[in-house]
């Protein structure tokens, strides 16, 4: 039902270990779209008007009693409320624990450089891409929280321990979050941190936005379980 | 009480004696408690009846931006489970705190607090009045009057919590395995504030819908 597509309002594309920052208007989606297979987008979400209302991983994975996203699941902020939901998705399994790499990891895995020796291909790290992004915004290290990671899959076992799952993704894969607030979003395409890859090879990602309707009474995300009718009452309250 | 077997547990004891700690704390159910720890001390938890959900944060005493981080904790041991050898780490990949004993063998870290709202969209709209971890949180930094504000409140650990994921990526709430008398404990590796709601969820079958207290106690070495 959401594939009858409005026409994207633009895209563009993310190139490898890159930051972007937009906010997403109600009533927008943004899709994402893996071009190349195995690509990873670290992204972490703010109530535009108000940052210090924000993505909740507990309050996302507790009212859903999920540790991974896919179509049906949503994003909750600290407030009750839904910043977005998953209204498609190719891939069925959207990383919410994982976390996001930081520079002395990064050293370790891949090496250090210098962008003095490798221009814009030097190695880039999840937690300084969220905070230069975050830092456009007037945003900082108090306002980094629990980020998600697009297109990856960290499975946990019995015993707790947690492994990367590579290929999850595949060139051509995507997933579209619609935004139910004004939705800062932060992300930035570095690699997972539990991606066991040796190589430094981050990905690309197309971003296109378009406009979508209003959550239907009968909207899958909505009644996918009683905890999201009542985030979505919430969320619709905070327009009244 | 239950006797769940676990698998990855890590029992290890306490060397340390109750008669030398410096300092001994009963936090009521429903209580925030706020102290900050110096480098070197000893911090434990104890769960005087069983079944209780710690809710916690820890903080660079000297940056409180730099503060715990359930992900890159659970991201560094590649283990969602707390136990003793866990090294918590911060936002900025500090070590703040390891576990050096624990005979509970699982705290969770995924599950976080409980707030107004959030057992609103839980529960039931009518639960916002009821008293929960994350006002607990603010009414102690308020107080603590250092600048802090709801931006410093993050995902925290419930310590004695059992949080399990299955392999379809399910976060399940299981019975807890915790029982009473059970404890953990942390060596501070700097300077640390802690901050503690002592979880009062009643609308949850983990604590069997019955908050209670706990006790928190610092030694200044091991010695």
């Amino acid at each position: 039902m959401y594939m009858s597509a409005t026409p994207n309002l633009w895209e563009e594309t993310i190139q490898p270990g890159a930051t972007w920052s937009h906010v997403l208007k109600r009533g927008t989606a943004l899709r994402v779209v893996d071009l190349e297979g195995n690509a990873n987008v670290g992204a972490i979400f703010y109530n535009f008007e108000c940052p210090v209302e924000r993505y909740n991983m507990p309050d996302t994975l507790k009212a859903q009693h999920i540790a991974r996203l896919t179509t049906g699941f949503v994003l909750y902020s600290d407030m009750g409320r839904i910043l977005l939901s998953v209204i498609a998705d190719t891939v069925g399994w959207h990383d919410p624990i994982g976390g996001t790499s930081n520079v002395h990891l990064v050293e370790k895995k891949y090496g250090l450089s210098t962008y003095q020796e490798s221009r814009n291909d030097y190695p880039k790290n999840g937690r300084d891409s969220f905070l230069i992004e975050l830092g456009k915004w007037g945003l900082g290290p108090r306002d980094l929280v629990a980020n998600i990671n697009l297109f990856s899959r960290v499975d946990v076992s019995e015993d707790g321990s947690m492994t990367f799952v590579p290929g999850n993704s595949k060139a051509g894969d995507s997933v579209e979050l619609r935004a139910e607030m004004n939705v800062l979003a932060i992300l930035n395409t570095c690699q997972h941190p539990l991606d066991p890859s040796p190589k430094y090879e981050p990905r690309p990602v197309q971003v296109a936005i378009r406009q979508v309707p209003v959550p239907a009474t009968d909207d899958p995300c909505r009644i996918s379980r009683p905890e999201n009718g009542r985030g979505f009452t919430l969320t619709e309250r905070y327009f009244l | 009480m239950s006797t769940t077997t676990i698998s990855g547990k890590n029992l290890i004891e306490s060397k340390l004696s109750q008669s030398k700690a410096i300092y001994r704390h009963e936090i009521l159910a429903g209580e925030p408690w706020i102290r900050e720890l110096r480098k070197g001390q000893y911090f434990r938890i104890v769960d005087l009846h069983g079944n209780q959900a710690v809710d916690t944060l820890f903080y660079n005493a000297h940056d409180y931006s730099d503060r715990y981080s359930a992900q890159d904790t659970i991201q560094q041991q590649r283990n969602i489970y707390l136990t003793a050898g866990t090294k918590l780490i911060s936002t900025a990949g500090t070590v703040l705190l390891t576990i050096v004993a624990d005979t509970c063998g699982r705290h969770d870290t995924l599950g976080g607090a409980c707030a107004n709202e959030s057992n609103m969209v839980r529960y039931a709209l009518e639960k916002r009045h009821m008293h929960a971890c994350r006002s607990s949180f603010l009414k102690a930094i308020t107080e603590w009057d250092h600048g802090m504000s709801k931006r410093d409140i993050t995902s925290n650990i419930n310590f004695f919590m059992n949080v399990p994921v299955t392999s379809e990526g399910k976060l399940t709430f299981e019975d807890g395995i915790s029982d009473p008398g059970k404890y953990v404990e942390m060596r501070a590796e700097i300077d640390v504030l802690v901050l503690i709601s002592n979880c009062p969820q009643l609308n949850n079958p983990c604590n069997a819908y019955n908050p209670t207290p706990v006790e928190v106690l610092i030694w200044d070495s091991a010695l």
